[in-house]
């Protein structure tokens, strides 16, 4: 966090003077560590097992905050008897498919039951808060319909599980909260039944002692015991532990998993929607977060609704039925009127209740249409035209050769950018052309190059890691032709929508239907960031407030008579005040500084803030209360905004078959959850398993320890000559890439290098691309500090500076030592930046979690050599002769299932 | 200045007449040193923005004089920042002044070695022709099985995490109502 | 006279002749080194600040560091120091981990084959013993298991001193102290002599390579002003208004003395005995610094002199031998001057 978040950590700083112990979990000592109280190295791609041990000690010594824990979590939720671990089937959750590489999940569901009719009790009308709960005691009763070992809890809910099996991939899900396929589940509150998610946890993590964390991340016991003392010690009613992470988490073949792994701790010592609690994502770009809730992805629109899939979106109704069928809870069940008012406010009064909005103007989706499937495509030569906007994946994206291979295919390519990247010159300059692999005279890619605005440059908003949104001012014009990303999208809109004007084809519609008017500014017809703020915030439509502006999605209807561009973004111009812009300095605020900018969703700064009050709504303690139930005023109040329904009091039941917001209960804090419970288990959303389990990476020099199975069985492979995988250590030639690196930022720069290799003062700072290795490797190796060194993979050689250090520790993992090699990834090999060198990027092949198709990019093997690497044909040559000794097919590391084993496989296929 | 004046405001004369005998002080203040005025004082106008480079969102102050940015540093009132900035931060006022930044329209036809400059109008309808083209000829009202799909994949986007919600916004709502569906940015990277 | 050159001296910018209304209180920094998180948000504030140009694109191998010393065009240089010692109660992550050999080992070896000619590209000097102190840095034993480590950061910057030798020897009154207390060389006045350059026992002042016409301020005299034209307009040095964990502390120095001994007492009490202010003394060679600094171990492992001396303790000894020279020289400027205004 020192490193990439300097700034943020001045709060770490300020917490640790004032007690907080800092406790840093890398594989490298960086300047984060500099400063922590506690650095444990461990190997890369190893984080599930280490968090996995920590569950297992919380729940072995009853570390766990158990009040929290059985009203807040699906702890006493029972799973569907069909369930199996991967214990029993040697590294495969019950219902694999090896032909696909997915899962069918519905063997992982919660018992209950599909029809809310049967007048079973549900929960007890009284607030309920610990083990008082009689009927739990005979855990070893059927615990089929309401008999003896646990309650019927209704839920609503409805998607079968089976819509999800053919899934196949987690882009269909949107970002919404996954449905359950029961109505209601069975509880069982004393946690004794052996089918409650909590006796599950239990059993999965069991294996995770403190030896097997140290066999799998190198982390001798007495240092992961620390930690695991350190967390549950400082967490509980008086006190809260934070997790922080980037994308050392999310780059992983397992990535959604490791977060899912930290969100069981959290929520075990129930450390969610508490003041310094919560899993903070750093995220690495000033309005990434922004492009995630406005999408600038394929697989959501804005406010994480789904784009709709071909065959499963077909009508309207089909696709709100797939996120929000009436029955279900929680407030997902709103999406008629969120979809509405998106299609509103693009389609206007083109669209209407009987043509379902214009639903049908929306493009359908197939499958993977992720950048790395593009890529592909690019290189297959499918692709004519692409646009990068602050973007240089010639650099910043995995595996650059391909990146450049598939640029130089295209028919034309737009880049707009501050400087000329490498992606706008690879046809010149790339490494290909140096190695002879492309000739200039022979790539037919039409490049067009537009000078872009600075932050300065341009007014907007900018989403922060927190969801708060913040405005900027324009300062300046921008220089010359340089013009914002709003002036080029608006204008090509409007010539685009001149060439199609009186077209009759249906397929041009959805364009000439488009709201595309908006008021310009100045010489240049800048259009105004403000009015599209506004139409993204949305208006009521009809009645007497017509033209007014939507104080909250709340407001939002399904029947057209409003509008609003992303749901979750609804209020950010209440009262017509642009909130974002908001400006109240914060040291005239209290400490959440509400009137600074705003954040979504209704200006709420901690999400599910309902559980820093226990049951009954009071806090859980003083020092740490936060939102609570004012009994006098009857509602909710606090420092923050309340993420609750302002007036449901703590002790409100949802009458039977009660739906949406009204289906969640006062205890209930996790309001956008289909049972309105923190998931320690999950049993339905994630492709992957319902609980996480550690899988090596896809490309590794140690052997998966737990289990036959290597890696994670469901990730996305791409069986291609032009993406070899390094073989793992079970694997012939794996011997031959016996090193793990690991890649990452360094402060000085910024990812591609794009906003910092052209800034002389930053660049002087790190100007070379080096490799961080330990003594013992560069004894091992002769590695020279200060010399060069040469790192190989599957894909590519490169070159790199080496800085010997004490900061990289060698590890004992399994009995052998194994070795890392830290690499930055901020240069690029092009002509005009202030500093240049070879990419990290360029050693990557692609292995893709299958919940959000990320690359693995934070692991992969590699060998290391003295010397710099061969230059022109000769590098082609050095990296071929790896790949023959090492025996390397397009086959190899692409296994999804390792070594199948026939038992094993029909238990799995049950 | 009269001559008596420049006499007097001589350092010899003032380390002689004044309270710095020695000439290291007050007495060898040059005329210049003496008017100094920071940048931030004499600026035409102050603007808050936010920093472009990480997700902290950290609050920033950008002076203007003779409409160029002469100074950019950390914004007090930030909650977030407090004031604060790192290097990249710190550095934003050569990024937004840089003289390497392009500031025309830069083309490379197919199979040439160099870039020429273009002029941006003609650039955006170059660029418009394109994808239209693109878009007519790849259009696929339905998939292979049959299934009605509505789109283009013809062209595609990265990029957006450098942008603004509003940039975002209308980027998204454009591509949606063309039918191209592969817009990405680096939160998939 | 004789606090003007060597001793305690409480009030360096009187002494200079600040008097009155121009008169402010001695400003500085506090630099305190256990916070510093080495981001070198200080060296670009700095430099875009006081518009310093780039230092050259090397890579050092030297830790983090890649601006390698003080100069005239680093005004702020952040030092890396990777140590085997601990740093406090910290856990460094070291222990029981397949170590073996140490990285000083490394460098001694890559050191000594250089050294001995075994680079190319660093020549072919034989070793010669100077006597000078080895690279292996105290407590160190080359080889040895690793169990301890620790990273240190130091924001190393001009030090303001309170008998300034640059400031002394400085023929044409080129720099000089301001009413904060503060040594500033004045860019329009300065020659490029250099004499201040050898003057300086740390080593921070330099007159500024690069190309004439082409790089501001070619051949002066160059380093730190303390912002002077911020601080006279009520901001803060650019440096100390961007280090975002206040590692670099602006304000009083009478104040900041006070708060930095606060913090050595609570460092101490934490554990962390090696804390120890460096340059806060009146009574040192340089009569105490402006800008002075918290360390977490001696002063020469973070490559600062251990007892600095201002090289013109001697000078007032000189300068009386050199009194009638003066006073004639004087009387004669007088008279042609005197002569002119009749005119």
């Amino acid at each position: 966090m020192a490193e990439c978040h300097p700034v943020g950590f001045q709060w770490v700083m300020e917490a640790k003077a004032r007690g907080a112990k800092v406790i840093h979990i890398d594989p490298r000592f960086t300047r984060t560590s500099a400063v922590a109280d506690q650095h444990v190295p461990l190997r890369a791609g190893s984080d599930i097992a280490f968090l996995g041990g920590i569950i297992n000690y919380i729940l072995s010594n009853e570390k766990y905050f158990r009040d929290y824990v059985v009203s807040y979590t699906n702890a006493a939720t029972l799973v569907s008897e069909d369930f199996q671990d991967v214990d029993e089937l040697d590294g495969l959750f019950s219902g694999y498919d090896p032909e696909t590489g997915t899962y069918d999940p519905s063997s992982w569901a919660y018992q209950g039951h599909d029809d809310g009719s049967d007048g079973q009790t549900g929960r007890p009308t009284a607030p309920t808060s610990t083990g008082d709960d009689q009927s739990g005691q005979d855990s070893g009763s059927e615990p089929e319909g309401s008999a003896g070992g646990a309650t019927i809890d209704d839920v609503g809910g409805e998607e079968s599980a089976d819509s999800e099996k053919d899934r196949g991939a987690g882009h269909e899900l949107g970002g919404r909260g996954a449905n359950l396929a029961h109505s209601k589940v069975a509880r069982d509150e004393t946690l004794q039944h052996p089918q409650t998610v909590f006796q599950v946890l239990k059993r999965h993590y069991a294996r995770y002692t403190p030896e097997v964390v140290e066999q799998i991340c190198g982390v001798p016991p007495e240092q992961f015991l620390q930690v695991c003392e350190d967390v549950t010690s400082n967490s509980g009613r008086d006190r809260t532990t934070a997790w922080v992470y980037s994308v050392g988490w999310t780059h992983h073949s397992t990535g959604v998993q490791y977060i899912r792994g930290s969100a069981i701790i959290q929520l075990l010592l129930g450390n969610m929607g508490r003041p310094g609690g919560g899993i903070m994502a750093l995220r690495g770009h000033a309005s990434i977060q922004g492009s995630t809730d406005i999408p600038t992805l394929f697989n959501i629109l804005p406010g994480y609704l789904p784009v709709p899939s071909a065959g499963k979106h077909d009508t309207y109704a089909d696709y709100i039925a797939t996120i929000a069928k009436p029955g279900m809870k929680g407030f997902w069940t709103k999406a008629d009127a969120y979809t509405a008012s998106l299609l509103k406010a693009w389609w206007g009064d083109a669209a209407t209740p009987e043509n379902d909005f214009c639903f049908d103007y929306l493009p359908k989706l197939t499958g993977d249409h992720g950048t790395y499937q593009t890529v592909f495509d690019m290189v297959d030569g499918k692709i004519d035209g692409y646009f990068l906007l602050g973007q240089n994946p010639a650099v910043g994206s995995a595996h650059g050769k391909l990146q450049r291979l598939g640029l130089a295919k295209l028919k034309w390519l737009v880049v707009r950018d501050l400087q000329m990247i490498e992606s706008a010159t690879f046809w010149k300059d790339g490494p290909e052309i140096e190695s002879g692999e492309l000739k200039t005279e022979e790539i037919g890619t039409e490049v067009f190059f537009f000078p872009a605005a600075t932050h300065t440059e341009k007014e907007g908003t900018f989403t922060q890691t927190q969801r708060m949104l913040q405005w900027r001012y324009k300062a300046v014009e921008p220089p010359g032709d340089a013009r914002s990303e709003l002036h080029f999208y608006y204008h090509l809109g409007r010539l685009l929508r001149e060439r199609y004007a009186g077209s009759t084809d249906p397929k041009d519609r959805p364009l000439l239907d488009l709201t595309w008017d908006y008021p310009t500014h100045g010489e240049t017809q800048d259009p105004d960031g403000d009015a599209i703020l506004r139409e993204v915030n949305g208006y009521y439509l009809t009645g007497e407030k017509a033209g007014q502006f939507l104080p909250g999605f709340v407001e939002m209807k399904a029947d057209g008579s409003t509008s609003g561009g992303c749901w979750i973004y609804c209020g950010v111009y209440k009262d017509g005040v642009n909130q974002a812009a908001r400006k109240k300095p914060g040291r005239d605020q209290n400490f959440v500084a509400p009137e600074w900018g705003w954040a979504w969703p209704m200006n709420r700064r901690t999400l599910y803030n309902r559980a820093s009050a226990d049951p009954e709504g009071r806090p859980w303690s003083e020092k740490k209360a936060y939102v609570w139930w004012d009994e006098e005023a009857q509602q909710w109040t606090g420092h923050d905004v309340p993420d609750f329904q302002l007036t449901k009091p703590p002790s409100y039941r949802p009458e039977e078959g009660a739906s949406g917001p009204d289906g969640i209960a006062g205890d209930d804090p996790f309001i956008m959850q289909a049972d309105g419970k923190g998931w320690l288990y999950a049993p339905t959303g994630l492709l992957d398993g319902p609980l996480p389990a550690h899988y090596e990476p896809a490309e590794s020099p140690v052997d998966n320890p737990l289990y036959t199975q290597q890696g994670n069985p469901t990730r996305q492979v791409f069986k291609r000559k032009d993406n070899l995988q390094n073989p793992s250590k079970d694997e012939p030639g794996g011997d031959v890439f016996p090193y793990v690196f690991t890649t990452y930022r360094l402060t000085e720069h910024h990812t591609a290098g794009g906003m910092s290799r052209w800034l002389p003062y930053l660049s002087e700072l790190q100007p070379e691309m080096f490799c961080e290795v330990s003594p013992e490797l560069a004894r091992e190796r002769g590695l020279e500090h200060f010399g060069y060194a040469t790192i190989v993979t599957a894909r590519t050689a490169i070159e790199a500076r080496v800085l010997v250090t004490d900061r990289v520790v060698p590890l004992k993992v399994g009995g052998t030592v194994i070795h890392q090699i830290g690499l930055p990834y901020h240069w690029g090999v092009g002509d005009d930046a202030v500093v240049s060198g070879d990419s990290a990027n360029d050693l990557l092949g692609l292995s893709l979690d299958p919940n959000v198709h990320i690359q693995e990019s934070k692991v992969a093997s590699c060998d290391i050599q003295p010397g710099r690497r061969p230059t022109g044909e000769a590098l082609l040559r050095y990296v071929e002769d790896y790949r023959s000794r090492a025996g390397i097919t397009v086959e190899t590391g692409n296994l999804r299932m390792t070594a199948p084993s026939d038992d094993r496989l029909e238990g799995a296929q049950q | 200045m009269g001559v008596k004046d420049v006499f007097l405001s001589w350092p010899v004369v003032r380390q002689l007449t004044g309270e710095d005998p020695l000439g290291r002080g007050a007495a060898a203040q040059s005329g210049r040193t003496a008017a100094l005025q920071p940048r931030t004082a004499t600026a035409d106008r102050v603007v808050q923005s936010v920093c472009p480079y990480c997700a902290v969102g950290c609050g920033q102050k950008v002076f203007v004089k003779d409409e160029k940015v002469v100074q950019i540093e950390g914004d007090p009132d930030s909650p977030v920042s407090r004031g604060r900035l790192c290097p990249k931060g710190s550095a934003s006022e050569q990024l937004v002044n840089s003289p390497k930044r392009l500031t025309t329209v830069k083309y490379r036809a197919p199979f040439a070695t160099e870039f020429q400059d273009i002029p941006l109008d003609r650039a955006m309808e170059m660029v418009a022709d394109r994808m239209k083209e693109s878009r007519d000829r790849t259009w696929q009202d339905v998939d292979g099985q049959g299934r009605k799909v509505r789109r283009t994949l013809g062209f595609a986007s990265l990029g957006g995490a450098t942008l603004d919600n509003e940039e975002n916004y209308l980027i998204k709502k454009l591509f949606m109502a063309l039918g191209a569906i592969q817009v990405e940015n680096q939160a998939r990277i | 006279m004789t606090n003007s050159f060597y001793g305690p001296l409480a009030d360096p910018a009187g002494d200079a002749g600040w008097v009155d209304g121009d008169h402010q209180p001695r400003k500085g920094f506090f630099t305190d080194t256990s916070v510093c998180i080495g981001c070198k948000a200080c060296e670009v504030a700095c430099k875009e600040w006081n518009a310093v140009p780039d230092d050259g694109m090397n890579w050092l191998g030297s830790s983090y560091d890649n601006s390698g010393a003080l100069g005239a065009s680093t005004w702020r240089h952040v030092k890396f120091i990777e140590q085997p010692k601990p740093l406090g109660a910290q856990q460094a992550g070291m222990e029981g981990t397949a170590a073996g050999v140490s990285v000083t080992d490394v460098l001694n070896r890559a050191a000594d084959s250089a050294l001995a000619g075994d680079r190319s590209t660093l020549g072919s000097t034989n070793r010669v013993d100077l006597g000078m102190p080895t690279t292996t840095l105290p407590g160190q034993v080359d080889g040895a298991q690793r169990t301890e480590f620790r990273w240190l950061m130091e924001s190393d910057v001009c030090k303001h001193c309170t008998h300034a030798a640059c400031l002394d020897v400085c023929p044409t009154g080129s720099l000089f102290r301001t009413e904060f207390g503060t040594v500033v060389v004045q860019d329009d006045i300065c020659n490029g002599c250099g004499y201040c350059v050898p003057a300086c026992p740390f080593g921070v002042i330099d007159r500024r390579v690069g190309e004439k016409g082409v790089t501001k301020n070619e051949g002066i005299a160059q380093k730190c002003t303390l912002c002077y034209d911020r601080i006279g307009d009520g901001l803060q040095p650019a440096c100390a208004t961007a280090c975002p964990t206040q590692s670099i502390q602006y304000g009083d120095v009478d104040e900041l003395r006070e708060r930095a001994q606060k913090r050595v007492d609570a460092l101490h009490a934490a554990g962390v005995h090696d804390a120890r202010l460096y340059g806060e003394n009146g009574h040192d060679g340089v009569g105490g610094l402006g800008a002075f600094f918290l360390l977490l171990d001696e002063p020469e492992v973070y490559g600062l002199p251990p007892d600095p001396v201002v090289t013109t303790r001697d000078l007032p000894e000189m300068w009386r031998k050199a009194a009638l020279a003066a006073v004639a020289m004087l009387a004669g400027a007088v008279a042609v001057f005197g002569a002119g205004e009749r005119r």
